[in-house]
């Protein structure tokens, strides 16, 4: 239980008051003060192992037999940050071989991919090792179990825009969006490649939605778009767009009656809206004229 | 003004299932399972409506029996949240304020000297005594610490260390690390924006372009990411939202956008809320999501649009709170089939108080007694605590003050 991987067995795992080489060593038992409050019932094994790591932080211990136990105690708390902040200490005071390190850290991620530390701890020897060649292969391996996990997202953004490393990413995307469209993570990463600019302007968009409206498309999805187009049409002053306030009325009126009825509210916001836009407008105008 | 609420019609409920437009794929797969739980507690609600006309009922005391008990004692399954002490303290102590519980003094000192043990000496809060300090631990100790509200609370907490620790976290660019060497988001600017303006030692050196940080989260969606460049998510759109708030900066960013993606947030037949677009519902995003909607409605009244009423459907929300997340034995979880927690309990009852007050109104589904108090949505701590912690910290004046007069 002092390791990480499973399949390796090796043996009875010994308590750290019972061993050896920590006998120097006088355990720090946790201060809660006398009436603790939000009190864990630790496991022995918790406890023991992390009355030896408050007395090496104590002590500011740099040594094997501390880096060792901060493996054990970051895997019985992966998020304790103290624990791993305190092993890369350890890790630049020994001048360890950090590429171990990448190898150790990585098993550790794909059992723990939903936590901030062990992501961090990556990230900080990509960025001492300057070397991220193995990062985009992590990221996939998280991303294949787990198509929306934040932290690989997140990582994978930072090794390609730090290290340069956008080649193959659009097909890597459509990988992912092929085994599910729904994927909004991929899509996100899919904006990263490209710019944004008005929707009611592209035209390559509005023939796309009209098309699919005028075929008796009435997903709500789509209607909220137009909804956007009309808003955006009246906020700039629209000029002879389809996208009119009146367009808008209508399709927020079929939205809250009939296709979303649960943001009936923001439809009728929605409508109000754009209407005070259009009022505005038209002053704008007449002050204008008279000038 | 209290106004009664009514369930949603039972056949709408029905008829709002997702649709897969026949090209079903992994997301839209567990979404349908998760609508056909939800379903099944609506419908097994509505049976159930004709026996008990009070349905439904919020389980108070049993929400407060499981608070209590989880101050003194929790199980070895908690060790994954032993650097996170300070927060668990919060998780408890918010709820059983919401409900307005009162502990005794002798209780509370308890927790203001163990949340003593956890400040270091280098200012900020750590995750549990002898850790080191760390932005998200120094929040939520400092949010217990008001909700307690007695003096020795009050003063436990160093503020000019305090501030010490801030700068020491902050970076160039005006985002903020979690902790020394630590990883650098949205929770960061947040977590010190909330502790300097609510302990009164908030200076706009200190927040010098935080404010343009945060608006560089905000993404094509509407929402706000963790950092620049990532996807849109519940929890760090309320952190945004609530740092530009604070920053009396709310008109830089895009609210017509982010109004847009919080109100899609809402799902149609579960009434909860997702954090993320194709995601499933989860009943603390109730607050993440929902708590983004009062402070929207004071930055749209300063454009002359103060809403009339909420801008998300409040009735469906406190029918997901209600009928599908509480555990019968004392507290509030996800959704149907998860087992219950502090943090979920935290931030549903976070979520119900949202939902039950509009402005000065109050509306609540199921009984009167269902109701609970409001809640600040920049700290999430109740109103009547935050004005009376601001007072207390305003009157000290800034920790360099009481620095020159202590020199003198
Ligand atoms: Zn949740």
């Amino acid at each position: 239980m002092s390791d990480y991987s499973s399949d390796e067995n090796e043996g009875e795992f010994v308590l750290y008051r019972n061993r050896p080489e920590w006998r120097d060593v006088t355990p720090v038992k946790q201060d809660d003060g006398e009436e603790p409050v939000v009190a864990i019932d630790y496991t022995e094994a918790y406890e023991d192992c992390y009355d030896y790591f408050r007395a090496v932080l104590k002590t500011k211990e740099v040594s094997e037999r501390a880096l060792e136990l901060t493996q054990t105690a970051s895997y019985l708390n992966p998020a304790n940050y103290t624990v791993w902040q305190y092993r890369r200490e350890i890790l630049k005071g020994l001048n360890k071989d950090l590429n171990e390190e990448l190898d150790f850290i990585q098993k550790v991620i794909l059992k723990q991919s939903k936590n901030y530390q062990v992501w961090h701890h990556r990230r900080v020897l990509v960025e001492w090792l300057q070397d991220a060649s193995k990062e985009k292969y992590l990221t996939e391996a998280v991303l294949a179990k787990d198509a929306k996990n934040y932290h690989a997202w997140q990582h994978r953004q930072w090794v390609i825009k730090t290290f340069n490393l956008y080649d193959g990413e659009l097909e890597y995307i459509d990988t992912l969006l092929s085994d599910d469209v729904r994927n909004n993570s991929a899509w996100n990463q899919r904006l990263l490649l490209h710019d944004k600019g008005g929707l009611s302007k592209n035209k390559h968009v509005t023939k796309f939605c009209e098309e699919l409206y005028k075929s008796g498309n009435h997903s709500p999805f789509l209607l909220a778009v137009l909804v956007d187009m009309c808003y955006e049409q009246v906020n700039e002053g629209g000029g002879d767009s389809v996208y009119t306030l009146e367009r808008a009325k209508e399709l927020c009126s079929d939205l809250m009656t009939k296709y979303d009825t649960v943001r009936a509210k923001y439809w009728q916001y929605m409508i109000d809206t754009i209407e005070k836009k259009a009022r505005e407008g038209t002053e704008d105008e007449a002050g204008s004229s008279t000038n | 003004m209290e106004k009664k609420l009514y369930l949603r019609n039972i056949l709408d409920i029905r008829k709002s299932k997702n649709r897969t437009e026949s090209y079903p794929t992994k997301s839209s797969e567990e979404q349908s399972d998760v609508e056909d739980s939800v379903l099944k507690k609506y419908e097994d609600l509505h049976i159930k409506l004709k026996i008990n006309p009070n349905l439904p009922e919020l389980l108070k005391e049993q929400h407060k029996k499981y608070l209590l008990s989880t101050i003194v004692y929790l199980s070895h399954a908690y060790e994954c949240l032993d650097a996170s002490r300070p927060w668990l303290c919060y998780w408890i102590l918010h709820p059983l304020s919401l409900m307005g519980v009162r502990l005794d003094d002798t209780r509370k000192s308890h927790i203001v000297k163990f949340l003593g043990k956890c400040q270091s000496p280098s200012g900020g809060f750590g995750g549990g005594p002898g850790q080191f300090p760390h932005l998200a631990a120094t929040y939520s100790a400092v949010n217990a610490l008001v909700i307690l509200g007695t003096e020795e609370a009050y003063n436990i907490i160093d503020r000019k260390k305090l501030q010490e620790f801030l700068l020491s976290v902050r970076q160039p660019d005006g985002s903020f690390a979690m902790h020394i060497g630590g990883e650098i988001d949205i929770r960061g600017a947040y977590c010190a924006l909330a502790v300097a303006s609510l302990t009164g030692i908030l200076t706009m050196d200190l927040f010098k372009d935080t404010a343009e940080w945060i608006v560089s989260c905000q993404t094509y969606e509407g929402g706000f990411s963790g950092c620049p460049g990532m996807e849109a998510h519940g929890g760090y759109a309320f952190c945004g939202l609530s740092a530009l708030v604070i920053l009396q900066k709310g008109h830089l960013c895009d609210k017509q956008a982010l109004l847009r993606w919080l109100v899609h947030r809402q799902m149609r037949l579960e009434g909860g809320f997702q954090g993320r677009t194709n995601k499933l519902v989860d009943g603390c995003y109730s607050f993440w999501q929902g708590g983004a909607f009062p402070l929207l409605y004071s930055l749209l009244a300063k454009d002359g649009n103060t809403p009339q009423d909420h801008l998300f459907d409040e009735r469906a929300l406190q029918e997901y709170l209600l009928i599908c997340c509480q555990s019968p034995t004392g507290g509030l979880l996800d959704k149907p089939g998860k087992i219950r927690d502090v943090f979920h309990t935290c931030y549903t009852l976070s979520g119900l108080s949202v939902a039950q007050h509009f402005l000065e109104e109050i509306r609540i589904l199921g009984p009167s007694k269902n109701g609970i108090a409001c809640t600040h949505p920049l700290y999430n701590i109740r109103p009547d605590i935050v004005r009376k912690a601001l007072l207390y910290y305003n009157n000290l004046g800034t920790p360099k003050q009481e620095n020159q007069t202590g020199n003198m």
